[in-house]
């Protein structure tokens, strides 16, 4: 179970005055059950990349294998790959037009010939799973507040059972504690469905702190594909690119150069704490004997 | 898919007649219109057909382009085409059932047809050559008199700046949607007229919502900047004619006594 991108290329508008090469010749391997992050700045590629995975736009050239299958050869079933592959959008809120919640969320799986029974199962399992409470699933999806849409949202898509789940900037828009949520229920399902989860961010601490890939598409072409920790040590490279590492990175890199014997590529704020205290106790540093009051 | 559609057609290229000032074009073309009713000889025809060549020629749009525009009419203009032919009474030349074909009916059917034509072609020009904005900005100067009236020209004109302005946004929008709504298993392509139909509904319901949040926030952020209607209100590019505009309008008089000139004698 995996999906390969052979030499991806795509145009937009090819032969016009307004074309625009958004990918050149990618090549991608997805093997199942990964953490995925893919980052870059806006107008990199990175929303076009995610729409081949499960065929929503054909390449200009290259192909698309699923399972070692051809996606765009004339008989394959792309409805039947994209119930396996799910696809949330950026905003997904946008997208939600039933009058109540639950009906809604019973979409997806009414589209793959669920009864609506059965898709009533799912989507309440997956409105669950996302951390929406059991009283509001009959309220209309307009009256529910942003993060409460997307959780909505999210759900219409998880209610099909994918096999790999795709997120494009689902915190856009939260606020602090609304994103930590939905972020943490995502690697919640990553654990306890097993399924491939693909996470397009904006933020390095969020990829940093959940990813265990990730993919860096600059100009059409991926800069980077590697763990967060070996691509955040091209920090220097990633500024070039518009974008940064994770803030705790630079801190890191400022105590190393002071003198203080730490790691500079932690990249998760917890990690770097243990590691300044390590390096502080090894130092035998008066600031771990009780602060203040020895001064 | 939908990105693909171009609406609102105009061509930049730069041309005598892309400098125009749009209410020199809008006269232009009201002109010529005139005049193609008012030929209705052969050297008539002749004349406004050398008049349109002549100003494609100048307009370096490409011939392609233009005709373009006459795909969108061809049926109206088949069906007006045997209306004339068969439903003109008139000198019986072939008959079947209750059908009959005049002479009447061809020669005037192939005049609607001519007319029909140069009227799209003429106005296609004017939207190939001018922007909409300009288009607009044409408009409520040319119209300003009818404020003594109390219409609102004004307001009618922003309302069509804006309208135009929400075409290509809510393309992007609908081409969203609908990719959104395929990642969730809806189909737009299968099924008979009423299934087609009942599948658009994920697709307008959440259209329509972001079309009126669009104008609700495009009203808020009017009202922020304290915008208000027609009086006083100035213009960051104020039209204003220039030599070449006086020099057109000499011609398009020209042109017009032509025609007039055409019909009286009966040429």
């Amino acid at each position: 179970m995996s999906i390969e991108l052979k030499n991806i290329t795509y145009t937009y508008s090819p032969g016009t005055a307004y074309e625009i090469h958004a990918l050149k010749d990618i090549n991608l391997n997805i093997p199942d059950g990964q953490f995925i992050g893919v980052i870059g700045h806006t107008g990199s590629g990175k929303s076009t990349l995610i729409q081949h995975l499960n065929a929503l736009i054909q390449p200009t050239s290259g192909t698309i294998l699923y399972n070692g299958e051809d996606v765009w050869e004339e008989k394959y079933d792309r409805r039947s790959l994209r119930s396996q592959v799910g696809l949330v959008f950026q905003y997904p809120e946008h997208q939600l037009f039933e009058s109540d919640v639950l009906s809604d969320v019973c979409f997806g799986p009414m589209n793959q010939g669920m009864s609506r029974e059965e898709a009533e199962e799912e989507a309440k399992k997956a409105l669950l799973q996302v951390g929406f409470k059991e009283k509001n699933f009959s309220k209309s999806p307009f009256e529910l507040s942003g993060g409460q849409k997307k959780r909505v949202a999210i759900a219409g898509v998880l209610a099909m059972n994918p096999k790999i789940l795709i997120l494009d900037e689902p915190t856009a828009g939260l606020d602090p504690k609304g994103r930590d949520e939905i972020l943490d229920q995502i690697a919640e399902l990553h654990k306890v469905r097993g399924i491939t989860i693909i996470l397009v961010s904006h933020s390095m601490e969020d990829v940093a702190k959940y990813v265990e890939r990730l993919i860096v598409v600059n100009h059409g072409e991926i800069a980077f594909d590697d763990t967060p920790r070996n691509v955040f040590t091209h920090y220097q490279e990633l500024e070039a690119m518009g974008l940064a590492a994770p803030q705790i990175t630079y801190i890191m890199h400022a105590l190393k150069e002071k003198g203080l014997d730490v790691d500079p590529d932690a990249t998760t704020v917890e990690e770097a704490g243990k590691d300044i205290l390590r390096a502080l106790q090894e130092a035998g540093s008066p600031l771990l004997k009780g602060g203040r009051k020895d001064d | 898919m939908i990105r693909d559609i171009t609406i609102g057609q105009y061509y930049p290229a730069d041309s005598i007649l892309h400098r125009l000032d749009p209410r020199t074009k809008l006269m232009g073309t009201l002109i010529f219109i005139i005049s193609v009713f008012l030929f209705h000889t052969i050297p008539g025809y002749a004349v406004a057909t050398i008049f349109l060549a002549a100003l494609i020629k100048i307009s370096k749009v490409p011939v392609k382009f233009i005709f373009k525009g006459l795909k969108a009419i061809f049926v109206i203009l088949i069906i007006t085409m045997l209306f004339n032919i068969f439903l003109t009474p008139g000198e019986v030349i072939w008959k079947l059932g209750f059908l009959k074909m005049t002479k009447e009916g061809i020669s005037l059917a192939v005049r609607m047809a001519i007319r029909l034509i140069y009227l799209v072609i003429g106005s296609s020009l004017m939207t190939l050559t001018t922007t909409p904005n300009q288009l607009t900005d044409g408009l409520e100067r040319g119209l300003r008199p009818l404020n003594r009236l109390h219409v609102p020209v004004h307001e009618i004109s922003m309302m069509m700046s804006i309208a135009l302005r929400f075409i290509p946004i809510l393309l992007e929008e609908t081409d969203k949607i609908m990719k959104a709504q395929i990642a969730r298993g809806a189909d737009f392509e299968d099924g008979n007229l009423l299934q087609k139909v009942k599948n658009m509904v994920p697709l307008l319901v959440p259209l329509f919502i972001s079309a009126f949040r669009r104008a609700n926030d495009l009203a808020m952020a009017m009202e922020a900047r304290c915008y208000h209607g027609g009086e006083h209100r100035t213009q960051m590019k104020p039209l204003c004619y220039e030599k070449r505009d006086h020099v057109t309008y000499l011609i398009l008089a020209a042109y017009l006594a032509v025609a007039i000139t055409f019909r009286v004698v009966g040429i």
